[in-house]
């Protein structure tokens, strides 16, 4: 992507949390007032440092969760046997004071007058909804009509993040689909997908490689794999659909 | 000037030094699984052993290697990134028992494996009861994510010497740095004396 | 070409330490295998994260295009393995 601009060397900035919002039982949303921020695209993240008392320190990226124009926020998930997701889903406070830099990546990004017009098809698997939100609450506030098909593979409902805000989408018929498949656990009278994606879902969800799609698929590596070589086999050229792998430790 | 985060605090907490676990190191329950490569699926049909540059190069095959004599040792392992996790039962062909079947003056070896991964080592440290070709851990089949079907064993040095899914040694008369060692990793490894990068 | 496996990233994961090393945003340049020639956006090249640094493989035939190796707070870099990046 030509002209990407990186203003000056990446440089760590202390940034104070100023809410905290509680999105499932494991996964938190800290917004984080950042003075000298630069802006930022969505899809990309930034990288966080912890510095300890003993002067032990940390980092961890995470992919930024709220549009350009807003404040910036990161939605952590809380890995048990984490260093750093603990105590950024329990144990911090607001007012407290973390290290940020970014914003980071110039890939995986969704910039209406770069990206077009296309038909977007976003794939989350668990926590890769994050970034997918971020380009999600840009397209609201540009006033984008860009239609959008948004494939959220998770284990159960309880696990959805984001899910009101989701749900909402769908029902404002605006032009958003959110499509769930509930991997592992289902509710009582469920008749959605209840398996994890293959390439009979992805023939159904995805838009026709005629209108021009544009896809983006962020998870975990085993899921990006999956939904990448299969939006691939039903003629997605390989240069629309762009993926952005998740560790198991949770870092993009 | 960083900020402190207030209470973070890291994980794990470094072990007290009580001569079991070398400076700089936390010991773990776990077995992180680190490659710096995707995991080879080799046969057992088509996998062998090799040492070359002795007088004459000598190979065994899966089955040839299963019927060698074996040792099953309790080890204690340390990682560079700062695990180390004790009392490690392996079961494994020695080393003495390998070396013994060449003839060589050589005393280097580059240990090659199956995904182009190498490490250099002192042939002085793969003898005297030091060091194994593993292929079992805790008491099944060596798991390929953590080096199997064989991988080298050599617990007094950092654990990138001990090579997953390792295919044989080259005897050497000189010391040629390994893969991680090219990169700017230590030469020789000795956990006790924390030698992590080269020039430690 | 297999899939790639759990655990494993791509080069959005070190685009913090490419900005650091190169002083400029390096997920969208394009990398050439030095051994197959095959061509890619460094974002969406394999990283092997062993904690001990990270390397970087050609998708198609896994050679090492590059890695990094930070040693006493410096990150080394070698990049042997591409024919370019640009």
């Amino acid at each position: 992507m030509e002209g990407t601009a990186v203003r000056g060397r990446l440089t760590w900035q202390t940034a104070t949390v100023g809410a905290v919002i509680d999105e499932t039982s494991k996964v938190r949303t800290l917004s984080l007032d950042v003075p000298d921020w630069g802006g930022h695209q969505a899809g990309q993240h930034l990288d966080i440092a912890l510095t300890a008392e003993d002067g032990y320190r940390a980092e961890r990226s995470y992919s930024i969760a709220s549009a350009p124009g807003e404040p910036v926020a990161i939605t952590v998930e809380r890995l048990d046997d984490g260093e750093v997701s603990p105590y950024l889903t329990q144990d911090v406070q607001i007012g407290d004071e973390i290290e940020v830099r970014g914003p980071i990546g110039g890939y995986f990004i969704w910039d209406p007058p770069i990206s077009g017009d296309g038909p977007l098809l976003l794939a989350a698997g668990g926590s890769g909804v994050v970034p997918l939100r971020a380009i999600l609450r840009h397209r609201g506030l540009v006033g984008s009509s860009v239609p959008v098909h948004l494939l959220y593979s998770v284990r159960s409902q309880a696990e959805v993040i984001y899910r009101s805000e989701l749900d909402h989408l769908n029902q404002e018929a605006d032009g958003v689909k959110v499509i769930y498949t509930l991997t592992r656990q289902q509710p009582p009278g469920w008749t959605g997908y209840a398996r994890r994606v293959d390439q009979q879902m992805m023939a159904e969800v995805a838009w026709p490689v005629a209108s021009g799609p544009l896809a983006y698929v962020c998870g975990p590596t085993n899921f990006v794999e999956a939904v990448a070589s299969d939006l691939v086999a039903l003629g997605y050229p390989p240069l629309r659909v762009k993926t952005e792998r998740f560790g198991a430790t949770g870092t993009p | 000037m960083s900020p402190i985060s207030r209470g973070f605090h890291r994980r794990h907490e470094e072990a007290e030094p009580a001569g079991r676990v070398p400076p700089g190191q936390y010991v773990t329950h776990d077995f992180p699984v680190l490659s710096a490569g995707p995991t080879p699926h080799t046969r057992l049909t088509d996998w062998t052993f090799s040492i070359e540059g002795g007088q004459s190069p000598v190979s065994w095959t899966w089955q040839e290697f299963q019927s060698l004599p074996t040792e099953t040792v309790t080890v204690d392992i340390h990682c560079v990134t700062r695990w180390s996790k004790l009392d490690t039962s392996w079961k494994g062909v020695s080393l003495d028992m390998l070396l013994g079947a060449v003839s060589y003056t050589a005393p280097y070896v580059l240990a090659f494996c199956d995904g182009g991964y190498t490490t250099n080592l002192p042939v002085a440290d793969l003898l005297g009861g030091k060091a194994w070709v593993a292929y079992s851990y805790d008491g099944s089949a060596l798991p390929a994510e953590h080096g199997g079907p064989a991988r080298l064993l050599v617990p007094h040095l950092y654990f990138w010497k001990s090579a997953k899914w390792v295919r044989g040694l080259r005897l050497r008369d000189t010391n040629a740095p390994g893969f991680w060692e090219m990169y700017g990793y230590h030469m020789y490894g000795d956990p006790w004396k924390e030698q992590r990068y080269a020039g430690d | 070409m297999d899939a790639l496996e759990d655990g494993v990233l791509d080069g959005n994961a070190i685009g913090g330490m490419l900005i650091e090393v190169f002083g400029a945003e390096m997920t969208t340049a394009v990398g050439i295998c030095g051994v197959c020639g095959t061509r890619g956006q460094v974002a969406e090249m394999p990283v092997y994260q062993a904690r001990m640094g990270a390397v970087v493989r050609c998708r198609v035939c896994d050679n090492v295009l590059m890695v990094f190796v930070e040693v006493r707070g410096i990150t080394c870099v070698d990049l042997s393995g591409l024919a370019s990046l640009s």
